[in-house]
């Protein structure tokens, strides 16, 4: 059962958390109307194998979106921050 | 062999006669029994019928490697099939079968006639079922419906209950062994929290298969009685790891005893987080390789000497013990010291001196460099054929019991589970796991290394608690005369006879000529072989088979074994019941229920309950009829007519408040909000980004920074979570604050022409007035100490207003309305009645909100602001999404004197044919109590294009076609006057 250090709870169960995908790509203003570069951010993903940068939110605690370093070939989490702090914190 | 209970010895207790049945015989055994052994005591031999050929089976293990004897135990809703008798614990009135067997077990006749080997040998299904010869399932389909089988699981709901518990401990130690035990020790008395964990019922392992008084057994009481004095070890028997998870998680289910009368939970499922696991599984035995192998009366020689010194029993008065090291003396040496007549075959040329001496002193007949070659007899041994290696002189010795061993191999299985990968090591000629993941070490015969167990088992629990920062002293390892653990040697599989089955996997069936036909037929790598054969793939997972298939294939293809590679392992490792999983999540508690303000109300007044996601709402109410289809239609007409109230509390309600809550709203909906005035509400539409959908609901406006939104019922949840993202990752310049409110608030809504009037009357303090209160008006009112929100909005057309006040309010208000249109006739009506009215004034919902429609697919192209952007703007303008031909919203009504409606039925055009996919299909369907027929929403190609014509509505399931109109989706009022009275 994969854990998550959430930094306002503490390590938890990922059942208690949602999944929400790749945080390390940039979401387009929408100001931009060019359909391209919107079905570029909503359709196409990386499946990399390795370190991850993904959305998590702790939906059954804290409430707060986090972004989750996770290692895809061995499932271990290296280090969660509050998404609102930016990229990489 | 006559299974001879001895009279004293055993770790059985006497005194406890327990009754139990097989197939209806009567029969005693003791307290500390295992169903298998107290069968063995009564002279059962034959424990059930093999899976493809239906072969005699006895017990070949003890414990949880058992492949043979599968049993189904219990009756009626309690009838669990497929439990190996030997991890059965015999308790009172217990009543068990045995499986796969026709007529029956004693006398099958699918064995006397050899009737089903030639259909079922190896790739049989890929070769019959695949090609051209496909369409033979229909004649071999009886066939292999009744050969083919294990138990038969019962109908009827499980009457057991089941519980989950979970720990959070520092180190969990699988396994009671002496490994296990010393680590356990060691962990403890450094200081961490230790929880050992043990498949059988007592702890021990293999030092419980010794007699009681030996050395073994008494450093397996003092170990015990030095765990159980620590306050920071728990110890739980009865319970199996299935399986290690990420994160060091591990699963496992305890099973209970079970105690006539007694109602408990029969099983339990641990979920174990632990900072730190040491496997101390130890070792399987494994069969050797001979004809008919699989024998009543072929054991394995440790399961051999387990039931001797467990259960009191001598299985055997002629045994001859067949083997290639030297553990499988032991049982040689205890079975002639409790009264046996005992061979000794083994295939080494010249074992050591002390066992050959030992043999000597015994009268153990010893025949060297000799192998077993095929046994005599068919529902027991009556002889075993031997060959001396050397001259290849045969030999035939007379026996009713064989005890085998061809070594044993290191219980890796969990380790695997948890991302280990297992290592062939040519010096023990076994896979032993590779180095270790973080927070896992093992210690003992699992980790292959045959030296004490007791020190490897204490310096793995001393480093397990140091590395967790637990340094008090954790004492000296524990000190024992110990005699290495001989593991599997090299063996020599490749030259036998071909005239009898030699069996490789008992439960499977798989035999060795099933390997010669996988490899001519090319599947050649263990990966491939498993799947053609279906080798190790049986509820025992292998346990005594995957090894001997891996050896045998290394023999048959000429390459060693480290080349060969292995299969995974994955759980479980032992079979795991539906219904430990499930636990109490079954039935209303399958998920968490919730239940409005008003539930208990609507219960004691004729309500009927529907689930509507999570939640219980009323469907329809008694006083308008005894079934749905009549009462929703006089809960509309009385909307209609008079006034109705519903429960609505169900809505998601979200509270938003900050400076730049316009902002954010104006760029979730398509319609703008900052625009909106203090006290008022706006009908709102919100996209998912690739333009479809996502919800829709009314806001409203409570003050210059407080917005209140609703959702539908179904998006709630999906609907706050993506506020939150938008908030958290995608502008967390925004000054906005969001809080679900949903639990906080009663909502109910009044609806009908005499709305306003109850309303009025009801809270003559609140001027309701259309002045006061015009269409899409909101007020924020306190009357006493309760605050109240009023809304006139509304779902069904008519003049209408939500009420909201705090939960606690809720009944109160809801009989307080009630009561005061008592004079006018008001009624309360439940979801389908909501619903249908909400059909005929053409608004959409959940079913049309199915993430595939757009805006202008819904009839609501025009919400869309052309002056600001908003979230899906851009993807909803793809061309896929603005062609006109895209199944969009039309009305449609029956003209036909009969047939019906459905939701789901396929459209077509009038003149073409019915097939394919059609043209649409009807999402909604009611009764119109203003135009007294069926009508529909529905999504048709060109939508209103088509306003007029006549189509075919197919609902092929039941094989109708009903002719409908397209008719524009506003049923009634299209102008508003009801909205705006
Ligand atoms: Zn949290």
């Amino acid at each position: 059962m994969l854990r998550i250090p959430c930094p306002h709870c503490g390590v938890r169960d990922y059942t208690e958390f949602r999944y929400a995908g790749d945080a390390s790509k940039s979401r387009p203003s929408l100001e931009i109307t060019d359909v391209k570069t919107w079905h570029d951010h909503v359709f196409l993903f990386d499946n990399p194998k390795g370190m991850h940068q993904e959305y998590w939110q702790h939906v059954q605690g804290c409430r707060q979106w986090l972004v989750l370093e996770r290692d895809t070939s061995t499932n271990t989490v290296s280090r969660a921050w509050f998404a609102r702090q930016g990229k990489s914190s | 062999m006559t299974g001879t209970r001895l009279t004293k010895g055993g770790r059985i207790d006497r005194s406890a006669t327990l009754q139990f049945q097989l197939e209806g015989r009567r029969f005693t055994g003791y307290a500390g029994d295992t169903l298998a052994s107290a069968l063995l005591a009564n002279g059962i031999r034959v424990f059930g019928r093999s899976f493809k050929y239906h072969r005699p089976r006895g017990i070949l293990a003890s414990g949880i490697q058992e492949p043979n004897a599968l049993m189904t135990v219990g009756t009626g809703s309690r009838r669990i099939p497929n439990l190996p008798a030997t991890s059965v614990e015999l308790y009172d009135g217990l009543v068990c079968e045995r499986q796969n067997g026709w007529p029956s077990v004693d006398f099958d006749i699918g064995s006397v006639f050899g009737l089903f080997a030639r259909f079922l040998s190896a790739g049989f299904y890929y070769k019959t079922f695949i090609g051209p010869t496909r369409g033979s399932w229909m004649f071999y389909e009886r066939w292999i419906r009744r050969a083919a089988g294990l138990g038969r699981a019962t109908h009827e709901p499980d009457s057991a209950r089941y519980d989950h518990r979970h720990h959070h401990t520092d180190v969990l130690v699988i396994g009671s062994g002496p490994a296990g035990l010393a680590a356990a020790l060691a962990a403890g008395r450094a200081g961490s929290r230790v929880l050992l964990v043990e498949q059988d019922s007592m702890a021990g392992g293999s030092l419980l298969d010794s007699p009681i008084g030996t050395d073994d057994d008494q450093l397996r009481s003092a170990l015990l009685a030095q765990l159980v004095a620590l306050p920071t070890v728990q110890i739980l028997t009865h319970t199996s790891v299935f399986g290690l998870y990420d994160g060091l998680a591990a699963g496992m289910v305890e099973r209970r005893p079970v105690i006539q009368g007694v109602s408990a939970p029969s099983e339990v499922l641990h979920i174990v987080r632990a900072n730190q696991i040491i496997h101390a599984t130890g070792a399987l035995e494994q069969p050797l390789l001979f004809g008919n192998n699989d024998r009543p009366g072929v054991m394995l020689a440790g399961a051999v000497r387990a039931h001797l010194h467990r259960y009191a029993l001598r299985l055997g008065d002629e045994v001859v013990v067949v083997t290639n090291h030297d553990s499988a003396w032991s049982a040689a040496f205890d079975l002639a010291d409790a009264g046996a007549r005992v061979t000794v075959v083994d295939e080494r040329p010249a074992p050591n001196a002390d066992l050959l001496q030992g043999a000597k002193d015994r009268a153990i007949a010893v025949r060297v460099h000799t192998v077993a070659t095929r046994v005599f007899g068919s529902n027991g041994v009556k002889a075993l054929e031997v060959r001396d290696a050397e001259s290849g002189a045969v030999a035939r010795i007379a026996c009713d019991l064989v005890a085998m061993s061809g070594g044993w191999i290191p219980t890796v299985q969990l380790t695997t589970h948890g991302g280990v990968r297992t290592v062939f090591n040519p010096t023990l000629g076994v896979h032993v796991a590779g180095p270790m993941a973080a927070g896992q070490s093992i210690a003992g015969a699992a980790s292959g290394d045959p030296t004490d167990p007791l020190k490897q088992g204490h310096a793995v629990g001393v480093r397990a608690a140091q590395a967790l920062g637990f340094s008090a002293d954790a004492g000296l390892a524990p000190e024992s005369a110990w005699s290495s653990v001989p593991l599997m040697t090299t063996r020599t599989s490749a030259s036998l006879p071909a005239q009898s089955k030699v069996f490789i996997d008992f439960q499977s069936d798989v035999t060795l000529s099933d390997m010669h036909v996988s490899l001519e037929d090319g599947f050649e790598s263990p990966e491939h072989l498993k799947r053609y054969t279906a080798l190790g793939m049986a509820t025992d997972q292998g346990k005594s088979s995957h090894y001997n298939g891996l050896t045998t294939l290394s023999a048959l293809r000429g390459q060693a074994m480290g080349a060969l590679g292995t299969t995974t392992h994955r759980p479980p490792y032992t079979p795991v019941t539906v219904g430990v999983l499930a636990g109490r999540s079954v039935g209303l508690h399958f998920r968490a229920t919730r239940r409005t303000p008003m539930h208990e109300w609507h219960m004691a007044n004729g309500v009927t309950m529907i689930e509507a996601g999570p939640w219980f709402r009323p469907w329809y109410y008694r006083w308008a009829g005894a079934d749905v289809g009549s009462a929703y239609i006089e809960e509309m007409r009385v909307v209609r007519s008079r006034v109705g109230l519903s429960d609505v509390s169900s809505l998601g309600k979200i509270e938003l408040t900050g400076p730049d809550v316009g902002i954010f709203l104006d760029r979730v909906y398509v319609n703008g909000f900052s625009s909106l005035a203090v006290g008022k509400a706006r009908y709102g539409v919100m996209l998912n980004d690739d333009g479809t959908v996502l919800d829709d609901g009314t806001t409203a406006r409570l003050g210059e920074h407080r917005y209140f939104l609703t959702t539908t019922t179904a998006q709630a949840g999906e609907v706050m979570s993506w506020l939150e993202f938008l908030l958290q990752t995608v502008w967390p310049d925004l000054r906005v604050q969001a809080v679900s409110v949903t639990d906080r608030w009663a909502a109910m809504s009044l609806a009908g022409p005499y709305a306003r009037d109850v309303l009025a009357r009801a809270l003559p303090e609140i001027d309701v007035s259309n002045a006061a209160l015009p269409h899409m008006g909101v007020m924020e009112r306190q009357i006493g100490e309760m605050p109240v929100r009023i809304g006139r909005l509304s779902f069904s057309g008519e003049l209408a207003y939500e009420v909201y006040v705090p939960a606690d309010y809720g009944v109160g208000m809801w009989e307080h309305l009630l009561a005061v249109g008592a004079d006018v006739g008001i009624r309360p009506y439940g979801l389908e009645a909501l619903a249908s009215l909400r059909i005929e004034k053409g608004h959409v919902a959940g079913i049309e909100l199915d993430h595939r429609n757009t805006l202008r697919d819904l009839g609501l192209g025009k919400m869309g602001s052309r002056a600001k952007s908003y979230i899906g703007r851009a993807l909803s303008e793809r061309s896929e999404l603005v062609d006109t031909q895209r199944w969009s919203l039309v009305g449609l009504e029956l003209v036909e004197p009969a047939g019906k409606l459905r939701g789901g039925a396929i459209l077509f055009a009038k003149d073409e044919p019915i097939q394919g996919h059609g043209r649409g299909y009807i999402t909604s369907v009611t009764w119109s109590t203003v135009h007294e027929r069926l009508i529909a929403l529905a999504l048709y190609r060109g939508g209103l294009n088509h306003v007029g014509e006549e189509i075919v509505c197919a609902y092929p399931l039941r094989g109708e076609q009903v002719r409908a109109r397209i008719v524009s989706p506003m049923f009634i009022d299209p102008a508003g006057e009801r909205l705006h009275a």
